[in-house]
């Protein structure tokens, strides 16, 4: 209630109408009047009230059987009685029947200005309590989770799910699908929302530095080990780290970590003591555990460990009914942070962006809307303004259909949808390296300069 | 001439002009002791024993025309609007007229014992409380401003005896036009 209270006066005596008017007028509220009870339900019919001051005795309807008509339209209105025949049967009838309080004319204002105000923050509390309860009710995700597909409803469900429990989360997924998303929508609807989500990229840092990063370090323990640090999994105490790009980890780490994921104990490098830690693991990877577990490159007691509950984000091309509401989604984000206006996508644009395979799934979609708001200068994202260097035209070429003009066309566009990254292209066209160099050079392919 | 203090039934003329003076001080602007033909017995209601304020407003409102600038009534009766068991006073919100009344600043009525002091210090908060309503002011939720709500003589005697600046800049803006 963050607004001036809306407060209204229904007595027939004009100057008590008057009087109190000018009262809570001076008080500051947003105050308004009526003669009788009739005009009331009248005024109710166009906007609510927090509080209504009744007259008890009016000709035609009293105050109490308003009370009881204002009751069956707004229950949270708070009703109180005024009136110069006291009495107590009608006072408790009057609270029976949900009254707030019941005064007696002539008003001490000491007395209606702590019966009103007290009534007003006890509704807003009330208010509170209700959102609160109504926000808690409701699984909280990141803004940039979204999708109306049925694989993505179904991923909603598993979070909800699996936020109540403390177990072991592995989320599965390509690159750019989301996996940090999901982790912290777990960690914000689970009992440990309160505490830190402690993030750890794991493939982003060298073993020694890794080891550090994880569990601290104390003063002197290393060359430029200037200070004694916490490890990310002591800043994660209360709350949940999140172990991204866990098959990246070295076989050492892979020992160490799975001894922490055990014990919930550890020490700092170059320490001696032992420090506990209560901290739940979400754990992330794009690359194929499993093989790796049987090539001997991940252990397997820490992939089963890891691997209590799973969680499998699709790529963005099994769940393509998600992008026009991705699209739709970050048109908005960036024309916010750009003072844009762009409305949507035109429908050769959006046409393409269906068809398009997405190997950066929706951070690709991310960024290409990102950067249609910047080149584009329509209402709607043109093809044109998309990062491809691709259109309608050649997609659907049918001049050239032999199996070696699609085979270019495909890998011309997959090169150019991984920014001509040659190892994430060779991952997505599932061929090796060597081969997308030799069929870069048969077919002539160049990188935009 | 800026404002007006109009003694309507008021015996103590040592207060008025201390008032007077002070609120000249304080506003800085011109403060006149004036008259008013208003009959006060008119809004006397006898079951209650005290005066009916927004009748004398009324009245006032009718006999102040030729009164340039505020005018304040001064009683030393005790006012009151039907609804309520008592009022300080009563002023038109953005208005000219207001009205206070000085009965109930006295101590004896609390104690049994006289101050002087406190009956001026009360009088003047009530002065500038309801001429700040005259110029448009609302109730301040700083207790250190003339201005704060005061449902009690406690209250009176707990908030500040000076517009706080948000409230003094609205005051000062409408006298330049007075």
């Amino acid at each position: 209630m963050n607004r001036n209270p809306k407060i209204l006066i229904v007595d027939d005596e004009q100057i008590v109408r008057e009087s109190l008017y000018h009262w809570f007028l001076e008080e500051g509220y947003n105050v308004d009047v009526a003669e009788d009870a009739e005009t009331v339900l009248r005024k109710f019919e166009k906007g609510k009230y927090d509080l209504l001051l009744a007259d008890m005795k009016m000709p035609g309807m009293s105050g109490l059987d308003l009370l009881c008509k204002i009751k069956e339209i707004d229950t949270d209105c708070i009703f109180i009685l005024i009136t110069a025949f006291a009495s107590v049967p009608t006072a408790i009838k009057a609270l029976k029947d949900g009254a707030y309080d019941y005064i007696t004319k002539p008003v001490d204002p000491d007395e209606l200005a702590n019966v009103v105000e007290k009534a007003l923050h006890q509704k807003k509390l009330i208010n509170e309590n209700t959102q609160l309860k109504d926000r808690f009710e409701e699984i909280i995700r990141p803004d940039n989770l979204i999708g109306e597909s049925k694989e993505m409803q179904k991923i909603f469900d598993l979070i909800n799910t699996v936020s109540q429990t403390d177990t072991t989360v592995m989320i599965r997924g390509e690159s750019g699908t989301g996996k940090e998303l999901v982790a912290k929508a777990i960690h914000i609807n689970s009992k440990r929302k309160f505490f830190p989500i402690v993030t750890v990229n794991c493939g982003a840092l060298a073993e020694t530095i890794l080891e550090s990063e994880l569990f601290g370090h104390e003063k002197g323990a290393f060359t430029g080990a200037h200070y004694k640090r916490k490890g990310k999994f002591e800043m994660a105490d209360g709350g949940t780290i999140f172990l991204d790009e866990i098959g990246t980890v070295s076989p050492k780490m892979q020992i160490e970590l799975l001894r922490v994921i055990e014990t919930k104990q550890f020490m700092r490098v170059g320490g001696n003591e032992n420090i506990h830690s209560d901290f739940r693991v979400i754990a992330a990877t794009n690359e194929p555990l499993e093989n790796l577990m049987k090539e001997g490159k991940f252990r397997e007691d820490l992939y089963y460990r890891l691997n209590v509950f799973t969680i499998f984000i699709p790529p963005l091309r099994e769940r393509k009914e998600d992008i026009p509401v991705l699209a739709d989604f970050f048109i908005k984000k960036f024309n916010a942070q750009m003072n844009k206006s762009v409305k949507g996508v035109s429908k050769e644009a959006m046409d393409f962006l269906l068809n398009y395979n997405w190997p950066g799934n929706v951070r690709e979609l991310e960024n290409a809307v990102e950067r249609a708001l910047v080149v584009g200068k329509n209402e709607l994202i043109q093809i044109a303004d998309l990062p491809f260097h691709v259109t309608p035209f050649n997609l659907n070429d049918e001049g050239d259909s032999s199996l070696s003009a699609i085979e270019k066309r495909h890998i011309q566009n997959t090169l150019e949808g991984n920014s001509w990254n040659i190892s994430k292209t060779a991952e997505v066209l599932k061929i090796d390296r060597v081969t997308l160099y030799n069929k870069i050079s048969k077919y002539g392919l160049r990188k935009p300069e | 001439m800026n404002l007006h203090l109009v003694p309507l039934h008021f015996s103590n003329m040592n207060l008025l002009n201390q008032i007077s003076f002070e609120v000249s001080r304080r506003l800085q602007a011109n403060v006149e002791i004036s008259n008013l033909p208003v009959d006060i017995n008119k809004a006397y209601n006898k079951e209650r024993g005290q005066y009916f304020s927004t009748l004398l407003l009324q009245d006032m409102v009718l006999t102040s025309q030729k009164l340039d600038g505020k005018v304040m009534g001064l009683v030393d009766v005790d006012l009151f609007v039907p609804v309520f068991t008592y009022v300080f006073g009563e002023a038109q919100l953005s208005g000219k007229n207001s009205i206070v009344s000085v009965f109930r600043f006295h101590e004896e009525i609390y104690t049994g014992k006289t101050d002087d002091d406190l009956l001026y210090e009360r009088t003047l908060k009530e002065v500038l409380h309801e001429l700040g309503h005259n110029f448009g002011l609302l109730h301040c939720k700083d207790w250190n401003c003339v201005m704060h709500t005061s449902q009690g003589i406690e209250e009176v005697d707990i908030k500040g005896n000076f517009y706080c600046a948000d409230c003094h800049a609205v005051v000062k803006s409408n006298l330049i036009y007075l």
